[in-house]
């Protein structure tokens, strides 16, 4: 597996959120993290960048131990993190937004930001305009956008969906499929479960923070005790 | 006639020091803006920073002065501010290591910055005092008249007259520089890109790869230029004691609130605001309205809303008025 996090087991400082957690993704593959709210998904999402109070486990990419360094050194391996909130700077426009995403690149970003442009043409219409301004969807993909700029071997999504209509939901996960076939691999906590799933290779499932079921995205769908807990039947 | 000088009177004894006035406070504003921005703290001793590196600057001057060297028509204390602004921007740097930066770690809310910058402030006070007196100092050499009001006399013909000091003038002409460099660094270069998303969103600056040690570094050199400049100017225009520069982060901050908080645009055009209404409203209009109204209406009083001893209660009541009906600003800026 490229990205692997082996048995997580951390906080913010107080009790343990998430228990012995073990997370795998390969390139070119999207895998969901499920589960009802509290679960501690954000959590373990957190601990695989290093941005928790206090850790313990592995966090290996490509064959290397990457858990003693910090989230900044992550980052410049190619670890690329879409936060649930404040994901974007509202004060400034789409393309100063997409360079501050391209901070640590040289000059070659400018060839990224095309590459963006052409996957997120809305984007390109709206380069000028401060991000504050743009609608719910329109700012998620200047988010997304962002973490693409240091041409993330993976990338995480924390709740790419949230707060937006069924329609911009669909059309993120379209992008995001179209991201994952650039070979990257793709970690993505969600909330719409089902529509999550049918877009996912594989899938988790936490409760109370601990890794309760995982598979591949249709078995999940399939398995009866994850339908009756967390797909509504 | 009369009309005519009724507006000269104005743009002589409001226009041209308001403009000068606002001018010095609009770099002091901008510069508690940008620490508020980046540090997120209300710095309270940046009165007595503008103090420090204006003290330096006149000790170079008089240096300079005394082993003759001079800029002809232009004060002598030019050749002295790069060295005073150097040692305003060590002096923030170090402050910043051995103070500023432990509660930064920590996490401190900002009001406990807040008071810890009150510190800092009564000890670099303290150490301005101590080093070249309370006294008021004059530092000016060089030609202090661009136009003498008994020459605008003479050449227009009227009976008001209008002087334009070479410090009003050097105080505007250098402000607007300083602000084009200041505007032309955060909207186009990457580093001053990478400070405007640092203050707009911390987390997701560290998650872009932005330092924040060097932001914060950036800040203080750039706040430390902007304070040692604006105290000069300010300096050179009227006189320097210690007192007067604390006295002057009341305006300077009603300055970076009118404008909202975070935005040196504002803050910019908020120090203008400021001045203007200061020097509008203490000004004595009896002479304006001589020449303006007809003979017989003549006021007997001064008008004058309140009297120039209070003009402190002009950027106070700013301030207020401000916070309560437009917390951020005139332009956006953050709410404090």
């Amino acid at each position: 597996m490229y990205f692997s996090a082996l048995n997580l087991t951390g906080g913010y400082g107080g009790v343990d959120i998430i228990h012995s957690c073990s997370f795998e993704v390969n390139k070119g593959e999207i895998v969901s993290i499920l589960g009802p709210n509290g679960a501690g998904k954000s959590t373990a999402m957190k601990a695989m960048l290093g941005m928790l109070k206090k850790s313990t486990g592995e966090v290996q990419i490509n064959g290397n131990d990457i858990s003693k360094l910090s989230t900044q050194n992550r980052v410049k391996l190619g670890i690329s993190f879409v936060p649930q909130t404040k994901n974007v700077f509202t004060e400034m426009t789409v393309e100063e937004n997409l360079e501050m995403g391209g901070f640590l690149r040289d000059q070659t970003y400018i060839q990224t930001i095309e590459e963006i442009y052409e996957l997120f043409p809305i984007l390109y219409e709206k380069r000028n305009q401060l991000v504050g301004e743009l609608s719910g969807g329109q700012r998620q993909q200047v988010a997304i956008g962002r973490a693409l700029m240091i041409k993330p071997s993976v990338l995480m999504l924390d709740e790419p969906t949230a707060g937006v209509s069924p329609i911009v939901m669909d059309e993120l996960f379209e992008h995001i499929i179209k991201i994952k076939e650039k070979n990257v691999a793709i970690l993505m906590v969600e909330q719409n479960a089902r529509q999550a799933l049918n877009v996912s290779d594989r899938g988790y499932v936490l409760v109370m923070g601990e890794n309760k079921y995982s598979g591949s995205g249709t078995d999940l769908l399939n398995d009866k005790e994850v339908r009756r807990s967390f797909l509504g039947g | 006639m009369d009309f005519l000088n009724a507006i000269v009177l104005l743009a002589n004894y409001i226009f041209i020091p308001a403009l000068n006035y606002g001018s010095q406070l609009a770099l002091g504003a901008i510069g508690v803006t940008l620490i508020y921005s980046v540090l997120r703290f209300a710095n309270f001793a940046y009165g007595d920073l503008m103090a420090f590196g204006t003290m330096v600057v006149i000790l170079v001057t008089w240096k300079l002065q005394s082993v003759g060297i001079h800029l002809g028509p232009l004060p002598t204390a030019l050749i002295a501010l790069p060295i005073g602004v150097m040692a305003a921007i060590l002096i923030s740097l170090l402050l910043d290591k051995t103070i500023f930066e432990y509660y930064r770690i920590k996490k401190s809310p900002p009001v406990t910055l807040i008071v810890v910058s009150l510190g800092v402030m009564f000890v670099l006070n303290g150490i301005v005092r101590i080093i070249i007196g309370t006294a008021d100092r004059k530092f000016f050499d060089g030609q202090k008249f661009i136009m003498k009001a008994n020459e605008f006399k003479e050449i227009t013909g009227l009976s008001e007259g209008l002087a334009l000091k070479s410090t009003q003038l050097l105080s505007l002409v250098v402000t607007i520089i300083c602000a084009v460099l200041l505007f032309w660094f955060l909207g186009k270069t990457k580093t001053g890109k990478s400070m405007r998303a640092y203050s707009d969103n911390e987390d997701l600056a560290l998650l872009s790869g932005i330092d924040p040690n060097r932001i914060v570094m950036i800040t203080w050199v750039i706040a430390a230029t902007l304070a040692t400049i604006a105290g000069t100017l300010y300096g050179l225009d009227k006189s320097f004691k210690p007192f007067t520069y604390f006295n002057n982060l009341l305006p300077i901050f009603a300055a970076a609130i009118v404008g909202g908080i975070g935005n040196p645009l504002g803050a910019f055009f908020g120090g203008f605001v400021v001045a203007f209404a200061e020097i509008g409203i203490t000004y004595a209009y009896k002479k304006f309205f001589i020449y303006v109204l007809p003979q017989g209406l003549e006021p007997t009083s001064l008008m004058q809303l309140l009297s120039i001893d209070y003009k402190f209660a002009v950027s106070f009541s700013i301030l207020i008025i401000v916070l309560i009906f437009r917390p951020n600003g005139i332009f956006k800026g953050k709410i404090i």
